[in-house]
């Protein structure tokens, strides 16, 4: 074993002077973390935009994005666990829970929030899973009669209620969603020493990009889906996540950019190096792809009148893209200025496998866990079919 | 009664008022504001403190060595509990800072950062022990999800080995990055002032091994230890006081260059 190895050393490139034990620490899984975590909170609150709201036309995408969310929660700490240096200890955390600290409390809102997503999809499709109880057999027939938990009654009072808690939950929700994700933020704006996340914009920022992403990947999702299943995409539906889109992304753009005036107004002692990372290391990054492609650009594409599945496909990718890239510049931004405020870590991800910690820290750990949540989605589709219920209309066969 | 909102008003704000006049009276009696202006507050303090004088230091490097070979870092790995710096001010008006592997080579050539210099281009050189500062407030202890560091009853912040996960919340949190993952034990690891030896009368190794006396070890509440005299009668400072984790390893001769 090679003992004069560091974990660190694999993927950090110093120049000038940084700390002799400084290296680049948070790597590419707490880019990927706040950025899934991001897409369940928006997943959910769009899901609730129907249930609680009444937004009708969101209706197709009701249960889908709830699912989804289901799907994307369940991933949700597997970064943190390749992250970890200790992973088997992660209960730790539960056992000896110190709440001075922001992760701490991360199994509380982890484990609430679950508990939400969970019963509220149990009571959306009590219905179904009683009906297939009866229905189906072999397996499934085993697999949803378990699911009832015994409750078979599906009369029309008794879905009412079922209809009602949904509602609730939903509405529940919301604020839990809120708290997931802008706690998610609380973690990085709560370190003191690194000048880009010292902000107490933090949540707000993370919680309003959360949002985007997540409608977004629900407006790309749902369209990737339809087309998969040759179901005629319900335009009204992707019309009302575009304008959902559009609001949140006005939003999440002034407040990025109210973060950067202050950095640069107030010029504290760090803005010297600061500004360095921002305007060149990461000036192209940050400028071009995230607000450039990832909202400018999206943002047009939102406003011009008469929006079809093309420009939402391409509006939505734009803006998932951009958000993953404004993780990227977030946390490997912030480290990449030394401590010392007098040099530069740069961060290369390991591409290649070629040792457990260049898999682990890796591409391909990047890889498998943003595939993650679609195979568990496709999965839970199995069970609880997400364009279930509803008049879908086949694609008339093409005339030949 | 005829209570009419006036009449409320005002015998609300009065009964307030007379509370309020006798509660104050009270912070007379508290035995610790009596004693505040009477005894120094450093002689009560049962607490582990750090001198670095930094006048005296040469770069020799044996502080780390001995460090690491003490507290089992593996010697060739790129961090360390201890390290110093090199800061050099040029006659152009460049600051020129860096600590090759910590310094656990010892500074032999005058080269700053790669440049050749010559010694009349330097205007002033000098060199900065580092090492944790054991906080009044870490904040290292604060983040840690798990409580696997803690501070213990006389100021020292130590790590669990047994229970640390791993997150490396500890390590951002530092201001001084005195703080890394140990390479074979895979969680955070950093200076202990030595406490295996401290708390059996014996001195830090790095303490021990320093023939030019720029480190200093000593409780706070023992008027005859060195640290007591010197951080109750000369003018020391601490790095970076604007974090608010009240440092606890005092340093002579700092200057406004250092990091």
């Amino acid at each position: 074993m090679d003992l004069g190895h560091v974990h660190g050393e694999l993927w950090t490139v110093k120049t000038l002077f940084t700390y002799p034990n400084e290296y680049i620490y948070w790597t590419i899984h707490i880019v990927i973390y706040p950025f899934i975590t991001g897409l369940v909170a928006g997943a959910f609150v769009l899901s609730s935009l129907y249930h609680v709201f009444g937004k009708d036309e969101l209706r197709p995408v009701a249960k889908f994005s709830l699912v989804f969310s289901l799907a994307l929660l369940f991933i949700a700490p597997t970064p943190l666990l390749f992250h970890l240096l200790q992973p088997q200890r992660a209960i730790n955390t539960m056992l000896t829970p110190h709440f001075y600290s922001a992760i701490a409390a991360f199994n509380l809102v982890y484990l609430g929030y679950m508990a939400i997503v969970i019963s509220e999809i149990w009571f959306a499709y009590r219905e179904y899973i009683v009906q297939q109880s009866q229905s189906r057999t072999g397996v499934f027939k085993l697999i949803y009669s378990a699911l009832t938990l015994g409750s078979t009654d599906i009369s029309e009072a008794t879905l009412k209620t079922d209809h009602k808690i949904v509602k609730i939950l939903a509405a529940i929700g919301i604020p839990a969603a809120c708290m997931l994700h802008g706690y998610v933020g609380f973690i990085f704006g709560s370190v003191k020493t690194v000048p880009l996340w010292k902000t107490p914009l933090m949540p707000f920022i993370f919680l309003i990009s959360a949002v985007i992403s997540g409608v977004s990947i629900c407006i790309v999702t749902y369209i990737i889906g339809m087309k998969l299943s040759k179901i005629i995409v319900d335009n009204e539906t992707v019309q009302s996540m575009c304008k959902a889109l559009k609001w949140f992304l006005v939003v999440a753009f002034v407040l990025e950019a109210i973060d950067l005036v202050f950095h640069a107004y107030l010029a504290e002692e760090s803005w010297d190096i600061l500004s360095d990372v921002l305007f060149e290391r990461f000036g192209f990054r940050m400028f071009v792809v995230q607000w450039g492609f990832g909202m400018i650009l999206p943002l047009i594409l939102l406003t011009i009148p008469g929006i079809k599945t093309l420009r939402a496909f391409i509006a939505g990718a734009l803006v998932l893209m951009g958000v993953f890239m404004m993780r990227w510049d977030v946390v490997i931004g912030g480290q990449s200025m030394s401590r010392s405020l007098a040099g530069f870590l740069d961060y290369h991800m390991p591409i290649l496998p070629t040792s457990f910690e260049a898999f682990k820290e890796g591409l391909s750990a990047v890889i498998i866990l943003l595939s993650a949540p679609f195979v568990l989605l496709y999965l839970l589709n199995l069970l609880f079919p997400v364009f279930q219920g509803q008049r879908l209309v086949k694609r008339e066969p093409e005339k030949s | 009664m005829d209570l009419t909102r006036r009449k409320l008003l005002k015998m609300g704000m009065l009964s307030v008022c007379g509370t309020m006049i006798p509660l104050g009276a009270l912070e007379i009696f508290k035995p610790e504001a009596l004693a505040s202006s009477l005894v120094h507050p450093y002689s009560q303090k049962k607490r582990w403190a750090f001198v670095v004088d930094t006048t005296k230091c040469v770069g020799c490097g044996m502080c780390v060595k001995t460090c690491k070979l003490e507290n089992e870092i593996p010697f060739d790995a790129e961090v360390q509990r201890t390290w110093i710096e090199r800061y050099v001010l040029t006659k152009k008006g460049d600051v020129l800072i860096d600590s090759p592997h910590g310094d656990r080579y010892g500074f032999t050539k005058n080269d700053p950062e790669g440049h050749d210099l010559k010694d009349e281009d330097t205007l002033k050189g000098f060199f900065v022990p580092k090492l944790c500062n054991h906080c009044e407030k870490p904040s290292c202890v604060q983040v840690c999800p798990v409580g696997a560091t803690y501070k213990t009853d006389d100021g020292v912040v130590l790590v669990d080995r047994k229970w640390c996960i791993g997150c490396g919340y500890c390590i951002t949190n530092c201001p001084y990055f005195a703080r890394f993952f140990h390479p074979v034990f895979n969680t955070a690891e950093k200076c202990t002032f030595c406490y295996h030896r401290i708390s059996k009368g014996l001195k830090s190794a790095c303490v021990d091994a320093c023939a030019f006396g720029v480190r200093k070890i000593g409780m706070l509440n023992d008027p005859d230890s060195e640290v007591f005299k010197i951080i109750t009668t000369q003018r020391t400072a601490v790095l970076k006081p604007e974090f608010g984790n009240e440092p606890h390893v005092f340093y002579l001769g700092l200057d406004h260059i250092v990091r």
